[in-house]
């Protein structure tokens, strides 16, 4: 059995309970008194400001007061209507920058109701005790191509059943899920979650699903635009940006959502090398992810190192806090400028950025850290167009996902505009079925 | 810090608080950890007759209403009165009395309405050294329906009968317990005051189901499926004990009838407020069941600090000092003008008062885009609804406006004379003033 101190990419660093410690449920889900204690500090604001700041508009205050009342499950009805993925997003939402940030408790006191946690509360609640909450009106006889199986595609394809539609997904992976299946950190999402809301949100009736097509290569927009009296591309964003560093092709460099594929997939996480210093280059969500289960792995040192300062940082506060608690070094205004080593990495040199007003530059000054392994999570990038108008290098759409296409809609992480958030993918799925319907029904 | 060494009847007791006849004070060794805790006396719980005592439901005696954070709000029972020995409360009573001779001790009775039943326990009542006793005229369920407790609270007539027997056969003094379960409290206490009790204490318990079960629709608490109404106490049940005090305070029939004060009092301020409407002390129950004896040492502790703010060096200077202010609706200043007033600073955005004055009020409240909430002065009636469900203390306020200025709502001048119902123009039996 090896060590964190063992040298260079290796398994098992830390004993299996301990790594079943490591990535149990970062949050315990409420015992029922929990949530009867946190619910009880809703005031059922007027209007609410939480409500306003989610972005699938859930009458936060109404499920709140059904939990306080002993409904649950009324109150899960409640999230449900406005985001069929409440569960996973109770989990993954940045909260603290979302509705918790708004609530006036937080305001009042800096402690904000745990909507998070009494959404996952409520959701759990329905999940475990009923099959599926919604019934699918009389068939239209239309039917809808849904091009990803990830948060925005499964709660367009959701609504759309729901209004009697015929719905076919079509997903590159082997399974379904997208991001909540591969892209989030395990902590998150334990106990193969994403997966099992999957299945209950297919409870509906009126969608199949076909994995291992892609878009572009078994598919193409045409044939899906002959077959189908709408398309709705949620195809999320498969390419990666590239580091454009010297020693880039060395081994145990690689991307970030790669090594947090792999994890999620992982059946056994002692047989998952890392490395004995890990060194993340990026400043987003997916950088803390890849950082924060490295160490939980077992690797020695991890550092984050983004080039730009803490304040331009897009992983919240709270998921920065979260990645030093756990022992991972934040550093910023450094950007990679060569990997070394012979055939694998060994040291990765970092150069120290300023703005000076004109834009970051490097100030020359380098710092070389061990590194075994460097992940890369500076960004992802559209890899399908299907010839359609681009805007900031996306899909570009109007309104509820309208395409340069008619009968093609977009939403979620490809499409311009929203903050590639799990959240807001849901929400434009869900609109954009919304408006599909209008027009097909016109 | 304040002397609350308190006299009220004679009986001397180091604070204003006492413990009401219930539960924690059935037996000896509550009392005695009572005492030890700080309490200034208790009323021991209710006695009777000599013979098979009284015997208790054996499943749950009490229902609760809660407010937010499941905190007791209100309590109710069935539960009789003790159901030991009368020999055995009598040796206890002896023997705690003689170790705590700066306590006070009553002892509560309630025995059938005849007068040999009275005759036979005052004197080994009187033979334990207890300071007093309490007519137990007040507890709502089981006894009422046996011609006791409730029973005899509801008949004025009765009340005065018992009340002349126990002076007659008794040469303490004896309090009056009364039921607020009767339409107006001052002709009970008047008919106690006529049979020559020493004072009134108020108020027992009042008729109450706390709750049903939806699942085997029986009341809570529930026995085998049944349930039978019982007695309400607790902070829900202050206000309307505050109320019944100071009807009797300021009704001239029974004005300076000692009152001792009972109805959900928590913490000293609810304590001082009893006093300050008539109360010369207080009983406390339902906070002592619910967090136990200590919290008489919060009630000490608060009650001296605000009194030495104050500059009161005594209790008594503090009883009945609100009473001159309560008065008649008709009474009432119609020239007092306020306005609602949001500090800004304190307001926390949560909307709860646009929601209130919008939906069910005045539409007095505005709201912008960026959720700030202002008072609509031209609406305005001070109604002092949003004060009372903001979240935030003090942040909303009701400001006097000044006479001289003009009152937006109403555009007439506010006057800086007292004026009333009774010679308003509207008013078709006005009086026309002076």
């Amino acid at each position: 059995m090896s060590s964190p101190m063992t040298p260079g990419l290796a398994a098992a660093r830390l004993p299996a309970e301990q790594l079943a410690e490591n990535f149990d449920d970062l949050h315990a889900p409420f015992a029922p008194h929990e949530a009867a204690v946190a619910s009880d500090r809703c005031y059922f604001c007027h209007d609410a400001p939480c409500v306003t700041a989610c972005p699938t508009d859930i009458d936060i205050p109404l499920f709140i007061r059904q939990i306080s009342t002993g409904t649950a499950e009324a109150a899960a009805k409640t999230i449900f209507d406005q985001n069929i993925l409440g569960g996973m997003c109770a989990r993954v939402c940045p909260t603290e920058d979302l509705c918790e940030q708004a609530c006036v408790r937080e305001l009042a006191e800096g402690k904000p109701v745990e909507i998070g946690r009494l959404q996952r509360y409520a959701t759990d609640t329905l999940m475990a005790k009923q099959s599926h909450p919604y019934t699918r009106a009389p068939q239209t006889g239309k039917t809808v191509a849904v091009v990803g199986a990830g948060p925005a595609g499964l709660s367009c394809a959701h609504r759309l059943a729901m209004y009697g539609h015929d719905v076919t997904i079509y997903d590159a992976e082997a399974k379904p899920g997208g991001l909540n299946e591969f892209g989030i950190a395990a902590y998150k999402a334990t106990d193969d979650f994403a997966a099992r809301e999957v299945n209950w949100l297919l409870g509906i009736g009126g969608i199949a699903i076909k994995t291992g097509v892609r878009l572009g290569t078994e598919l193409t927009l045409e044939a899906l635009t002959d077959h189908h009296d709408a398309v709705f591309l949620g195809v999320g964003l498969g390419g990666v940006n590239a580091l454009r560093s010297d020693g880039e092709d060395k081994d145990g460099v690689r991307d970030a959502v790669g090594f947090i594929k792999d994890l999620r997939q992982a059946s056994d996480l002692t047989a998952l090398p890392v490395g004995r210093d890990v060194v993340v280059i990026g400043g987003g969500m997916t950088a803390v992810d890849a950082a924060v289960q490295s160490k939980l792995l077992g690797a020695q040192n991890v550092t984050i190192a983004y080039r730009r300062g803490r304040d331009a940082m897009s992983a919240s506060a709270y998921e920065q806090d979260l990645a030093a608690s756990k022992g991972v070094r934040l550093m910023f205004n450094a950007q990679p400028v060569a990997i070394h080593g012979n055939g694998s990495a060994h040291e990765i040199e970092l150069e120290y950025t300023a703005d000076d007003g004109t834009g970051l530059k490097g100030t020359g000054e380098t710092i070389r850290l061990r590194a075994d392994q460097v992940f890369k999570a500076i960004g992802q990038t559209l890899t399908t167009d299907g010839g359609l108008a681009l805007d900031a290098r996306k899909i570009a759409v109007t309104g509820a996902g309208r395409t340069s296409r008619g009968g093609i809609w977009a939403g979620g992480d490809c499409a311009s505009g929203g903050d590639d958030l799990t959240v807001t993918a849901v929400a434009e799925g869900r609109d954009a079925a919304m408006d599909i319907h209008d027009v097909l029904m016109g | 810090m304040a002397d609350l060494t308190t006299e009220f009847l004679g009986i001397k007791s180091p604070n204003p608080f006492w413990l009401a006849s219930a539960p924690p004070t059935d037996k000896e060794y509550n009392v005695r950890r009572a005492f030890e805790a700080g309490w200034g006396g208790v009323v021991w719980k209710t006695l009777g007759s000599e013979g098979p005592p009284v015997v208790n439901v054996n499943g749950p005696r009490y229902g609760a209403i809660y407010g937010a954070d499941r905190r007791l709000l209100g309590l109710n029972n069935i539960e009789l009165i003790t159901d030991r020995p009368l020999e055995v409360n009598l040796e206890e009573i002896t023997r705690v009395k003689a170790d705590y001779l700066d306590r006070a001790i009553i002892v509560s009775i309630m025995v059938p309405c005849e007068e040999q039943a009275w005759k036979d326990i005052l004197p080994r009542v009187a033979a334990t050294g207890a300071d007093g006793i309490e007519l137990n005229f007040g507890c709502p369920h089981g006894m009422s329906e046996r011609g006791m407790g409730a029973a005899v609270g509801q008949v004025p007539e009765y009340i005065e009968m018992v009340t002349r027997w126990c002076k007659q056969y008794y040469d303490k003094p004896v309090i009056v317990k009364l039921t607020p379960n009767i339409t107006d409290v001052r002709k009970p206490a008047a008919a106690a005051m006529r049979g020559g009790a020493d004072a009134v204490s108020l108020i027992n318990t009042i008729n109450s189901i706390t709750s049903v079960n939806l699942d085997t629709m029986s009341p809570e608490p529930s026995i085998d499926g049944k349930g039978s109404h019982g007695g309400y106490c607790g902070p829900a049940v202050k206000p309307i004990a505050m109320s019944m005090v100071s009807e009797i305070a300021r009704n001239p029939e029974t004005h300076g009838l000692p009152i001792s004060g009972i109805g959900g009092i928590t913490t000293w301020r609810d304590a001082a407020e009893f006093i300050s409407l008539g109360a010369g002390n207080v009983q406390v129950c339902t906070a002592a069941m619910t967090y136990g004896f200590k919290i008489v040492q919060e009630m000490i502790s608060g009650l001296s600090q605000w009194m030495d703010e104050k500059g009161y060096t005594s209790v008594e200077e503090v009883v009945g000092r609100a009473v001159p202010n309560v008065t008649d609706w008709k009474y009432l200043n119609l020239n007092y003008v306020a306005k609602a007033k949001i500090n800004q600073d304190d307001c926390i955005k949560c909307g709860r008062c646009f929601a209130a004055c919008e939906d069910t009020s005045h539409q007095a409240i505005a709201m912008s885009e960026d959720r700030t909430f202002t008072v609509i002065d031209e609406e305005c009636v001070a109604c002092n609804l949003c004060v009372d469900v903001c979240p935030v203390e003090n942040c909303i306020t009701l400001e006097k406006m000044t006479p001289g200025e003009v009152d937006p709502r109403t555009g007439k001048v506010v006057e800086k004379e007292y004026a009333n119902w009774t010679t308003h123009p509207n008013n078709p039996g006005a009086v026309a003033a002076e």
